[in-house]
Order: structure tokens, then C-alpha cells, then sequence
């Protein structure tokens, strides 16, 4: 980590941590592509994948376009009960490595509210993320690493 | 009936084409089931020989409610046996998966080795003459109970069963050719995670045999043109109706029957809906039979797949009446290139709880389980092909679920 700490690189990572958070939270999926760069990469694994060296994603996503089709099919293939999730993101790490690039570690949880209110801790873990600071941040990587290697029912919505 | 319970259902007088819901809400019905199915004459999925790659490796699984743990031996032979200490019944093995020279119970220092045998009692014979187990004690009569171990093209099974008969002669010749096909060389594990169900096993398990359900159900599969009933393929069931094995050749779909028949999961025109990278369904026909989906399953709760390159081991784990955990292995060749590798990964996004084509089965039977809730009473409708029970050329037949039915009540006795 870089020394002094700096607040306006801990602050522009923060928001676009928040604004993810709040895009996915308030059910505007199709908004979610537009958190990464043209050829970024988003994929969700489990912690014990990753301890064994193992590749294999719950979820992955190669660039927009794929990130594009998975809100198209949640939107109108898959189907799934009524769920929102709740995301609250801490203990954000943040580590300039380049003039435009920065690397980030964060701890989040996920609440699923199902529409009978329903409410579960569905996922816990840490974002991964190596961010494209101009023109404007951007996920360039995203992996999400959720510590239980379980998980309830199905997982439609990204986390 | 079902003898030595207190159970006393009847089954619906209509036979295999009706099954009654209380097989998915009775404790009583579990608890025969662990004694009958699972710790009795059925093989069970345990793992993949390559997840125990050299001598001294172990993984822990379940036969059922049954802690095991599946080791491979210093000279490389595979055992299984219960995880439970003779001693006062505590988990030998708390780890999942590793490397051991023996186990060691953490509770008192009991030892077993490779194939489950008691090796030594802590403090056995006292200190100074004193405490200790009297001379004849003998607390080998409560060892961990031992399964018979098979290895079949690199997937294990176990039995608690004397009286089973082999693996090959438990598949049977009309299954056992799809496994080999499958199976045709040493594999690496790509990965694992769990899907917690929120159903009866039995309801996956009906999920995973019913051609009838994918393309209406999995939106994706139709849209796409992945699986559709139009297309060819077939369903093979095992004489006995345990196993089944259903497939759908590469050949696209130009047809409409979706369409005209207004399906849900045809979409209208006005929500065409088309893939942007479809490089994620890029198959490439590896075993040369232009199949592009095979979905396959033994009795009591294993399911093989090949969906287009993606490869996988399923393993059901009941966890109650109303709950249960899904074991997924992915697996690769071992002779993977990186352009398999990196197709396989991709592929990834269609199974699985993400899956595009398989998360809405754990929703659809969690639907059935709290849509009978107050239906003990009644039954469910399978006479989709009739009321027989064998292969076919159509799957728009349920005959691969009556198959389940008949044999569960074979073992059942109900």
C-alpha cells in the first residue's frame, strides 16, 4: 500500500464502489456494463477455488458485450422470483499502480430480500478489482471472491 | 406400506403415472429412505479418482445423511468408509480434502488408517498398570462402518451393501456405453462449488430425468435454438428404470413448433433476443458425435453431464425433507489445451446456480415442494409418453421420471 495514504484516489474508488453498489441495488441492471471498460472482466469464484488454484467461475464475463447478454437473458430468459440484494461494501483498500490505474480490495455483504420478505445473508467475500482510473473509473477486472463455497437457490442477479 | 415405520401411506391406484406428495414431506419417509436407499443395496457417487491424485490423498463426502471419507492407500487402492470414531462417534476427519499418513480422532486420540481400521486406542492399556481398556475389550466391534468401493472411467462409488451387485451390472448395458463416452480419458478438476436446493431430493432428481421440461422451462435453451423437442435426440432408461441418459444432437433447429404453439419460451418477435458474444456457446464435438448436450443419471443421486464442452459431476446430498445440497464438479481433460480450457471456462456461465441454463431447476422445485405443502393428499400427473417405463426417440415423454418411481417403491417396498 502506498504511503502517505491519498484521499482523492480513496475517494474516486469509493464512488464507483458506491455507485455499483447502489446500480445493482436499485434493480438497474442495465447500467451494470457500463461499470467496466469495453474489454473488462467481471467473474465471481469461491474462496476455496481460489486457495486451490482452481479456474472454474460461478459467473464470467469477458467485456461488455458478454456483461450485456447476461442482463439480457436475466431480463428476458432466465427466470427467477422477485429478489432485490442489499450491498454494503467496507474496509476499502486502495493502492495507486499506474498514472491511470489503480488497484482496490474491499469486503462486501450481500442481503437477498425475497417479495415475502424473506431476508438472508446470501453472500459474503471481497471484491478484487483492478480499476482504469481515466477518462473516467472503471472496472478493467472485477473478480468476486465469496468466502462459502455455497450457494442458496440460484444466483441470478451479479454481485 | 412401509414396514417397521409408522407410516401408513398408500401409493394412488393409478400406478407409476401418480406420485403422491407426501414422498417429498414425510420425516418418516427420509428416515426409510437413508436405511433403504442410501445406506442400503444402491451404489453412491463419492468423487473423482482424480481429486485423489497420489497415495495418502482423502476427500469427505456424504452417502446420504452418512459422513465418509474416501482415501487412497499408500500402495494406491481406494477405500471408503464411514467418518465416525469407534469409539464415541465424533468425525475422524474434519478436513476436506488432503493428504494423510493416517487419521486421527481429535476427541481422544484414536488412529485409523487408509481403509478405516482402528490402529491404535490412546492409552490402551492404562499408565503404570492403571486405567486404561480391560483385556478384552473390544471396540473394533463399533469401527466405522466400510463401503465397498468401485472405480468406473475415473468416477468412484461406494455401497454399504454386501448383496449389491457389481457397479457395471447396477448401471446396466444401456447406460454404461454413454458413461465410457464421457469418461474417455484421465480428467483434471477444474472446480467446485455447492447449490443448496430448497426441495426434497427426489425432486431434482425427477427435475434431472424429465426431458419433458428442459426447453419449456430454460428460456435460454429455446431461444437459442440449444434444445429444443423438435430436435433429434432420445432418452435411454436402464432395464431396471433406475438410470437414465437423454440426448440432443448439434443439428440447429430451424423449425417453429415453439412459435406456433405460443410458448413462453419462444419469446414473441418483439422480444427477439439474441446473443452479442455468442463465442460462449461455441462448441467443439471433442467426442466426435456430434452430441451437443447429454444429460445423464444414476440412482440414487448422481448426474454426469456434457452441456456443449462444459463437463461436470453432480452430486445430490439430502439434508432433510426440504432441503438439499447440490455437489458440483467441473472437469476438464487432463490433455486440455488453452483454447479448451478457456472454452470450458466460458461455458461455465451455463451451469451451475448462475447458470444460464440450469438456475432456474432450483427454483422450479423449490416450487413444487412449498406448491404441495397442503397436498399430502394428492399427486402429481407423469403420463407425458404414456404410462411406460423405457428408451425411446421423443422426449416429450416423462418415462425416464416413472423409471425413478418404479425403482424408489422397488426399494421402498411401497
Amino acid at each position: 500500500m502506498s504511503l502517505p495514504s491519498d484521499p482523492q484516489l480513496q475517494f474516486v474508488v469509493e464512488q464507483l464502489h458506491a455507485r455499483y453498489a447502489h446500480a445493482l441495488d436499485a434493480d438497474r441492471l442495465e447500467d451494470w456494463p457500463q461499470f467496466f471498460t469495453e474489454n473488462g472482466t467481471y467473474r465471481i469464484t469461491t474462496a476455496e477455488n481460489e486457495e486451490r488454484g482452481l479456474p472454474l467461475p460461478v459467473l464470467y464475463a469477458e467485456g461488455r458485450a458478454m456483461l450485456r447478454d447476461r442482463v439480457a437473458s436475466l431480463r428476458h430468459a432466465n427466470i427467477y422470483e422477485p429478489q432485490r440484494y442489499r450491498h454494503l461494501v467496507s474496509s476499502i483498500l486502495v493502492e495507486r499502480t499506474g498514472e491511470r490505474s489503480a488497484a482496490s480490495r474491499a469486503n462486501f455483504l450481500v442481503v437477498r430480500i425475497m417479495q415475502n420478505g424473506e431476508s438472508l445473508l446470501f453472500a459474503s467475500g471481497r471484491y478484487v478489482d483492478r480499476i482504469e482510473l481515466a477518462p473516467e473509473p472503471r472496472y478493467e477486472e472485477r473478480v468476486v471472491i465469496c468466502d462459502s463455497r455455497a450457494f442458496d437457490t440460484l444466483l441470478a442477479i451479479p454481485l | 406400506m412401509l414396514r417397521g415405520s409408522t407410516l401408513r401411506r398408500e401409493w394412488p391406484p393409478e400406478g407409476v403415472t401418480r406420485v403422491p406428495y407426501w414422498v417429498y414431506q414425510d420425516e418418516d419417509v427420509y428416515r426409510e429412505e437413508q436405511e433403504r436407499i442410501w445406506r442400503g443395496a444402491a451404489w453412491s457417487y463419492l468423487c473423482l479418482e482424480a481429486e485423489l491424485p497420489e497415495p495418502q490423498s482423502f476427500v469427505t463426502t456424504f452417502v446420504g445423511d452418512m459422513p465418509v471419507v474416501v482415501t487412497r492407500d499408500p500402495k494406491g487402492a481406494l477405500h471408503a468408509w464411514e467418518n465416525r470414531c469407534a469409539h464415541r462417534g465424533a468425525l475422524v476427519c474434519m478436513q476436506a480434502r488432503g493428504k494423510a499418513e493416517r487419521f486421527v480422532c481429535i476427541y481422544h486420540n484414536w488412529v485409523y488408517d487408509h481403509e478405516g481400521n482402528l490402529a491404535t486406542v490412546a492409552f490402551r492399556r492404562g499408565i503404570a498398570g492403571k486405567g486404561g481398556l480391560p483385556a478384552d475389550a473390544k471396540p473394533e466391534t463399533q469401527a466405522p462402518k466400510k463401503l465397498r468401493v468401485a472405480s468406473l472411467h475415473g468416477l468412484v462409488f461406494g455401497t454399504l451393501s454386501a448383496s449389491a451387485p457389481s457397479l457395471e451390472d447396477y448401471i446396466g448395458p444401456d447406460i454404461l456405453p454413454r458413461i465410457r463416452r464421457v469418461m474417455r480419458k484421465p480428467v483434471k478438476v477444474l472446480g467446485t462449488y455447492t447449490q443448496i436446493l430448497p426441495n426434497n431430493w427426489k425432486l431434482y432428481m425427477d427435475n434431472v430425468k424429465d426431458t419433458y421440461h428442459a426447453s419449456l422451462l430454460h428460456l435460454f435453451f429455446t431461444r437459442f435454438r440449444i434444445n429444443r423437442l423438435t430436435q433429434k435426440g432420445g432418452v435411454f432408461v436402464s432395464q431396471d428404470g433406475a438410470h437414465h441418459c437423454t440426448y440432443t444432437e448439434m443439428v440447429e433447429d430451424t423449425g417453429d413448433a415453439y412459435e406456433k404453439d405460443g410458448m413462453r419460451s419462444a419469446g414473441s418477435s418483439a422480444s427477439q433476443f439474441q446473443l452479442e458474444a455468442p463465442e460462449l456457446l461455441q462448441q467443439v464435438d471433442e467426442l466426435g458425435d456430434r452430441v451437443s448436450i447429454q444429460i445423464l443419471s444414476l440412482f440414487p443421486g448422481f448426474v454426469l453431464h456434457q452441456i456443449r464442452n462444459s463437463l461436470a459431476a453432480r452430486q445430490v446430498v439430502p439434508k432433510g425433507v426440504d432441503r438439499t445440497e447440490l455437489h458440483w464438479t467441473l472437469f476438464g481433460f487432463a490433455d486440455d489445451d488453452d483454447a479448451m480450457q478457456r472454452r470450458r471456462i466460458l461455458q461455465a456461465n451455463l451451469v451451475g446456480p448462475a447458470g444460464y441454463i440450469s438456475m432456474e431447476d432450483g427454483a422450479a422445485t423449490g416450487f413444487v415442494q412449498r406448491g404441495v405443502a397442503g397436498s399430502p393428499d394428492r399427486a402429481s400427473v407423469i403420463e407425458m409418453g404414456g404410462s411406460a417405463v423405457g428408451s425411446g426417440d421423443s422426449r416429450i415423454t416423462e418415462t425416464a421420471v416413472r423409471g425413478l418411481w418404479q425403482t424408489w417403491r422397488r426399494y421402498m417396498e411401497i
